[in-house]
């Protein structure tokens, strides 16, 4: 099965390519984008199968960002990252069609089982 | 400012506004102690004021009522006495009318004469004629007093002015108290003559006597030099001096408060004769006047005692129920203020946990992936230097930054704003179920574990989540607290139309009033070394916003009871 192509949407640049560097290591094809325009703009050019979205990212929020995937570009399943520790966002996020949120900070082999998850579950 | 207000102000600041700096038993006790004074102040003080006046009104009526009868008496005796008199009077110048000088001079007719007044009017005593010089020039009576000059006496000269007289009473030659009464006949000074008689008096007592007076009362003629006229009971003989003296003149009626020689206290009532320089006194001691006055003063004494008694019992009552009314609306108040207090502190502290907690979250975050990277890459790199050194090294950093994860996400949790979810649900099944989470503990430490839910408790709607955490919490405190063999007791009641209620009841450790006041509060633990101090914030936080309430009671030594109340219904808003 061929790896899945990943967007990680996160404005912590520490965080976000670090988190790209070992989930590469893993095989994922990974691409990184700091803020929600610039996720956006990534995604029309060549649309990923997955993106991992932080909730709380200045100007386009992960949820807004959220809301114009599922509109535009249904097929891409989506796993949030909130910091809040609070389960609303989570929750929230997947009424408006989120495949998983997972919280901050992430065991990575949580975030790749959820992945895989959302490759074999239909979108 | 008036004088009148100022002294207003003075009076309720030292009356009702008690200074704070006392200690709060002592302001109620102060409080207390000046609302009875004030109270009694204005009942008892109009009601001491109207019952002087009263007693004062009572007495001067009282007294008016018992002297009039004795003035009526006085007045009807005085008119027996004058009567009497003028009797005699009219009797004997009848005679000097009827008679001529010769014939009143000779003593045979004389002597008829005598007879006949003896017989038809009493006390006549003798009759005899006095010529113009003053000698007794006829006599009928039983003493010798033929030829006696009575020239020189004060009596003669003023017959001879006035043409008639009436004397004092007198001893005179026949040594009985007795009254004399001339009366001139003829114009011409040379042929003019004097017809006297004289009256026994003993007539006298008996007017006195028809007054039909007590015992301990008075009444004697008195002629204007005060001296006796007929007996006294108390105060002497005919012709003694009267103690007594009434007032100068012709002075009608008088009536004095004196005391007697005897020293009694009494009432005397002076009438003066028209006619004669005679008083008639009446004397009656006031212990006998005023009996009815004593009894009449002891019933209003006994009613006035008991009704300060009434108003001083109805005034304690309701003073001390006052004072523990607003003692209790202090309390209330006080306790109400410090709940406020305590939520506004807790929420601010939530806040700002939160704010910190969310801060630390994404270094945290960096941390965590940057460790491991690490480790990915020593993992990736077979031929690593110390790689097992590493290995455990960055295990160590994400195990503390596991650490620190779960204090920043139940910190988060403690003041987040989460969605509720309510459901309906019982209590008791909440319960029954949290106890097998934590069996394993409690039977391993042979803890008692008593239940006594209320198999009627109504379900309630709460969530279902949140609830598990917060018996949780409690349960596995009690659990802390108790010694092995120790017991827990839970209970459960329908509190009221809104509410239920949940008791979780250790025989623990206990409690001392500065934990309980921090209880609630992020990261106050007393577990040393183990807790987070979170367990019970959350917990109050959680029942916050379920619209319940927590309270607890805990003795040093003897154990805690927390108390949970819960809405049977879902609040409105479930916000924070």
């Amino acid at each position: 099965m061929k790896k899945p192509n990943i967007l990680l949407v996160d404005d912590e640049v520490d965080f976000v390519q670090t988190l790209a560097e070992r989930l590469q290591l893993r095989g994922f094809d990974i691409h990184v984008a700091h803020d929600g325009d610039s996720a956006m703009s990534q995604m029309d050019s060549s649309p990923p199968d997955i993106v991992v979205l932080d909730v709380m990212m200045p100007g386009l929020g992960g949820l807004d960002v959220l809301k114009q995937i599922k509109s535009q570009l249904p097929k891409i399943q989506v796993i949030l990252l909130t910091g809040r520790g609070s389960t609303a966002d989570g929750i929230e996020g997947m009424r408006l069609g989120a495949f998983d949120y997972l919280m901050k900070p992430i065991d990575i082999d949580e975030l790749i089982k959820k992945i895989n998850a959302s490759i074999r579950s239909p979108s | 400012m008036t004088a009148q207000s100022k002294w207003l102000r003075y009076f309720k600041l030292n009356f009702f506004n008690l200074g704070d700096e006392k200690d709060s038993e002592d302001r109620y006790r102060l409080l207390h102690r000046n609302m009875i004074l004030f109270m009694i102040l204005v009942t008892i003080v109009p009601l001491v004021l109207m019952a002087l006046v009263n007693y004062h009104q009572y007495r001067t009526s009282l007294k008016a009522e018992i002297i009039n009868p004795m003035r009526v008496l006085s007045s009807k005796t005085k008119h027996s006495f004058e009567l009497f008199v003028e009797e005699k009077l009219s009797t004997v110048r009848f005679i000097t009318s009827a008679y001529s000088i010769e014939e009143l001079a000779n003593k045979d007719k004389l002597n008829k004469i005598f007879r006949v007044l003896k017989k038809e009017f009493p006390g006549f005593v003798d009759l005899g004629l006095i010529d113009y010089k003053g000698i007794q020039v006829s006599y009928a009576g039983p003493y010798e007093l033929l030829g006696k000059n009575y020239s020189d006496q004060s009596w003669y000269h003023e017959v001879i002015v006035r043409g008639v007289y009436i004397s004092d009473v007198f001893m005179g030659y026949r040594k009985f108290p007795h009254i004399a009464i001339a009366v001139q006949l003829g114009n011409d000074v040379s042929g003019s003559c004097i017809l006297r008689a004289t009256i026994d008096t003993h007539q006298f007592d008996n007017l006195i006597a028809a007054m039909e007076l007590d015992a301990e009362s008075d009444a004697f003629l008195i002629n204007d030099k005060g001296v006796f006229q007929t007996h006294s009971k108390f105060y002497g003989k005919v012709l003694d001096n009267c103690p007594f003296s009434p007032p100068l003149g012709n002075y009608g009626n008088y009536i004095a408060e004196e005391k007697d020689p005897n020293g009694r206290e009494i009432i005397s009532v002076y009438t003066h004769f028209d006619k004669m320089g005679y008083s008639l006194v009446l004397i009656k001691p006031k212990s006998v006047i005023l009996k009815t006055w004593f009894t009449l003063k002891s019933e209003m004494f006994f009613i006035f005692i008991i009704s300060t008694v009434l108003i001083i019992l109805t005034i304690f009552k309701i003073t001390s129920f006052l004072i523990n009314k607003t003692r209790d609306a202090d309390e209330r108040r006080e306790l109400a203020f410090r709940e406020l207090e305590h939520s506004q502190k807790l929420s601010s502290i939530g806040r700002l946990a939160a704010g910190v907690a969310h801060e630390i979250n994404n270094p945290l975050a960096i941390i965590n992936e940057k460790a491991g990277l690490m480790k990915d890459l020593i993992e990736l790199t077979s031929e690593f230097k110390n790689r097992e050194k590493f290995l455990g090294l960055t295990n160590s950093i994400q195990k503390s930054v596991e650490r620190c994860k779960t204090i920043t996400h139940r910190l988060l949790g403690f003041a987040r704003r989460m969605e509720v979810q309510f459901e309906v649900l019982n209590v008791n099944d909440v319960v029954k179920e949290v106890l097998g989470f934590l069996e394993k503990e409690y039977v391993y430490r042979g803890i008692d574990i008593r239940l006594e839910l209320d198999e009627n408790l109504p379900q309630i709607s709460s969530d279902l989540g949140q609830l598990q955490q917060v018996f949780l919490n409690i349960l596995s405190n009690a659990i802390a607290a108790v010694a092995d063999n120790g017991n827990v007791t839970i209970k459960t009641w329908d509190q009221d139309p809104e509410t239920i209620g949940v008791s979780i009841k250790d025989n623990g450790t206990g409690m001392s009033e500065e934990t309980i006041k921090h209880i609630f509060e992020p990261f106050f633990t007393t577990k040393k070394g183990y807790g987070t101090g979170l367990g019970l914030a959350i917990t109050y936080g959680i029942i916050q916003k379920l619209g319940g309430k927590i309270k607890v009671e805990s003795k040093l030594g003897e154990g805690s009871i927390f108390h949970v109340y819960l809405p049977k219904k879902a609040p409105l808003k479930s916000s924070e």
